[in-house]
């Protein structure tokens, strides 16, 4: 029995041949031995963060901006739930992780040892799949299983749960290509199967005399070819295209056939083009109710096609014409190809017509906001965070709210993968976590988290992570002293009744950067704003720009919950619609 | 379907009861996992259930019994088979023709009042009493489950009884080749 070596090294030695170049973690007593193993090693690297739900945000962070599989070592009890709500973020968001936990000996499971927990239990609804290994035999093999189910198909977390003795038991290795892991347990797409939906959707579109494309995540996560696809798909067709919040760079900004994001907060000509089209082709999204509005009244008179790699997608909230189930990239390849064997083309004048009326709905100029005075409009920040930075490799990451939104809308987005944000969760304390973990995957790049003051404060314990491996994350801070977006509906819905969305006591974010011995910055007036931006991205370590914003802007265009496309408040309009506002504050 | 948050857009089919036979890998947690995506996804089970049907392939089959839409069942479907020990999933009443069954064991409190209307009852349904050490009066009746509830309702009209039901299984009667 020479070649046994114990579970923990089977661990490393999993991870090593799945490529794995770095493990974000925390120690602790279930995990100890695998800690061990990681301290005999260097090709692995482990990033300590301050608290577990730091490190599964930034291995989500890692895996969005470099599209390898993030990985998370954490312990059990405490350790394994402070990262459910990670799990849960990443499944959402479709986003590769693979998560360890470790877990109590055997002999001790079910008697509420010391840090235990039903770690499997708690995970299995916010995993794609979950594993409590208790045969260090098996380990290899729910490793090798573990990072293909993760990648694999609409891509998400999964867990593996190992007891500390498995961790100490000797067994034997087994390589990635001796593992067959059987089809059922896969997702394995038929192109040929859909060949018949393709020519029908392709055809569909080639009739239409006002197409739209919405673009969702999935085309992010089925790789920078798809993007490559899917522009030149566009391009073919002449159609205006839309992107969801996750969507964003899949079309660039300054593509002439963008017309930006859709939704809540998504731009006036894109939700009115949403609501009159005749063919949506949707490629990649999931008709979430931020992107739908009311569905009574979600583009009434539209044929639609839905492009998905998950069929639970297909039909869920809105029924479809051509459901086509696969991955994008493969897909919109085979779209294309049908379209030049055809040689197909939209009528000419038809898609003039079109253009012309969306140019009208352009002219309302929906993000349009006062922009008077000294003090900084946070809008007026994000535009000039955009232009003082579009020149240089950037990525950005968000909390959850009004910054987030105003990011979406004002920062101008030209690939994929340079946009990290919680979309389907809606975590705050995301972003800062996501810089980290996109920082060390792109070292020499400029990585800024647009920040709110709230947001921030849930995860502010990551400084320390930030400023340990020299770090140059940029945390750019909205201060409105608001729990922004908590504000903004209390006073469209609830009467202006502020409860508990006002952040006193806030720190002072340039002294709390310098206590981490990191960089503080502020601006207060739009005459500071440049100089502090420029110097942010100047410098060389981890920085805090607190910016001061006006205090009660209101994000605009919206959707107020309970209404339809063609129903968008304008900033102009501000004023409150009380049945609207009636029927939308029982909603989310 | 309509899961979201808004109010449903198309009028929606009348509710039925759907029978969804699912074959799983036996493995720890597979009955959780289907059982936590119907309360999770707010799904009904109507009954529910389980065992083992191939020793040396480690693969058992689920019998769920649940009422909705075909909206809904749908999407039960595909949610099913998002799990990732799911092998299949097959509504019943989609194949067009499948046999169901359920079993039922009655214990009756007999008395020599009612005893000769009890043994009539059970002979009528071919209800079968099982033999046990204490000699107590329990019957097994096995058949759709109708049956079983016509059952149950005659003979709570002559005694008290207190019963044990495991809940319908089905398989599906359209011929198959020998290959398959």
């Amino acid at each position: 029995m020479n070649n046994e070596i114990t579970g923990a090294e089977i661990v490393l030695k999993s991870l090593a041949e799945q490529g794995v170049e770095v493990v974000f973690g925390y120690p602790g007593g279930a995990v100890l031995p695998i800690y061990d193993t990681l301290f005999k090693q260097n090709s692995i690297k482990h990033v300590l963060v301050r608290q577990e739900g730091g490190a599964i945000h930034a291995a989500e962070g890692y895996a969005r901006s470099t599209g390898k599989t993030g990985v998370v070592l954490v312990t059990s009890g405490p350790g394994a739930t402070n990262v459910v709500t990670g799990l849960t973020d990443a499944m959402m968001d479709s986003v590769p992780i693979v998560c360890i936990t470790g877990q109590v000996p055997q002999h001790l499971i079910g008697s509420d040892a010391f840090q235990e927990c039903d770690t499997t239990g708690i995970t299995r609804p916010c995993t794609k799949h979950n594993y409590l290994v208790k045969d260090v035999n098996k380990l290899s093999s729910v490793f090798h299983e573990a990072f293909t189910i993760a990648q694999n198909g609409r891509p998400g977390p999964v867990l593996i749960d190992i007891p500390k003795d498995v961790q100490f038991a000797s067994g034997t290795y087994e390589e990635k290509s001796k593992i067959i892991i059987p089809s059922h347990r896969l997702f394995e797409p038929s192109p040929d199967f859909e060949k018949n939906k393709i020519e029908e959707a392709v055809e569909l579109i080639s009739k239409s005399k006002k197409p739209i494309f919405y673009i969702g995540g999935g085309c992010i996560n089925s790789g920078p070819k798809a993007s490559k696809l899917v522009r030149e798909f566009i391009n073919m067709v002449g159609s205006p295209v839309t992107m969801t919040l996750m969507g964003l760079g899949v079309v660039a900004s300054s593509d002439k056939n963008s017309l930006g994001m859709l939704g809540m907060h998504g731009m006036y000509e894109a939700n009115m083009a949403m609501h009159e089209c005749d063919v949506m082709i949707n490629i990649g999204a999931r008709f979430d109710d931020r992107v739908t509005g009311r569905l009574d009244a979600f583009s009434p008179n539209s044929k639609k096609i839905h492009i998905d790699i998950d069929e639970s997608n297909i039909n869920k909230t809105i029924n479809v014409d051509v459901p086509i189930i696969g991955d994008v990239k493969q897909v919109v390849e085979k779209m294309i190809e049908v379209w030049k064997e055809k040689k197909l083309q939209i009528d000419d004048k038809a898609l003039k017509l079109w253009w012309d009326k969306i140019t009208k709905w352009k002219k309302v100029d929906c993000l349009n906001y006062n922009n008077e005075g000294k003090q900084i409009k946070p809008q007026y920040a994000v535009q000039r965070l955009y232009e003082l930075t579009k020149n240089t490799k950037t990525f950005i990451t968000t909390e959850v709210g009004q910054h987030q939104m105003w990011a979406a809308q004002f920062y101008k987005f030209e690939q994929p993968n340079r946009w990290l944000t919680s979309g389907g969760l809606g975590t705050m304390g995301y972003g800062f976590p996501a810089a980290i973990g996109a920082q060390i995957g792109h070292p020499d790049a400029l990585v800024v988290d647009i920040a709110g003051d709230a947001s921030i404060l849930m995860n502010i314990q990551e400084m320390s992570t930030a400023v340990q491996y020299r770090l140059p994350v940029k945390i750019f801070i909205l201060n409105n002293e608001y729990m922004g977006m908590v504000r903004q509906w209390q006073e469209l819905l609830h009467g202006g009744r502020y409860s508990e969305s006002y952040t006193d006591s806030l720190p002072d974010f340039v002294k709390l950067a310098e206590s981490y011995k990191a960089v503080g910055l502020r601006a207060k007036t739009t005459d500071d704003l440049d100089d502090v931006i420029t110097e942010m991205i100047e410098t060389k370590n981890t920085v805090i720009a607190d910016i001061w914003v006006t205090k009660e802007e209101n994000c605009f265009p919206m959707i107020q919950s309970g209404s339809a496309h063609n129903e968008m408040m304008l900033s102009k309009d501000q004023k409150q619609d009380k049945k609207s506002a009636e029927k939308g504050k029982i909603l989310v | 379907m309509n899961k979201s948050v808004y109010d449903s857009p198309d009028q929606v089919s009348e509710t039925k009861r759907h029978i969804l036979t699912v074959l799983v890998d036996n493995e720890p947690g597979v009955l959780a996992r289907v059982i936590g995506m119907f309360s999770g996804r707010g799904y009904n089970i109507d009954s529910l259930n389980v065992a083992e049907v191939s020793n040396d392939e480690n693969i058992s089959r689920i019998t769920i019994v649940t009422h909705g839409t075909s909206e809904v069942v749908n999407q039960i479907e595909k949610q099913l088979l998002r799990i990732v020990p799911v092998h299949s999933v097959t509504n019943l009443d989609q194949e067009g023709s499948s046999v169901e069954a359920e079993v039922a064991l009655v214990y009756i409190y007999i008395s020599e009042t009612n005893k000769k209307k009890v043994y009539q009852l059970c002979d009528l349904y071919r209800a079968r009493k099982i033999e046990n050490e204490n000699n107590t009066t329990i019957f097994e009746i096995a058949g759709a489950s109708e049956r079983v509830n016509r059952f149950i309702k005659e003979i709570n009209e002559i005694t008290k009884v207190e019963i044990v039901r495991s809940g319908p299984v089905a398989i599906s009667s359209i011929q198959k080749n020998e290959e398959e």
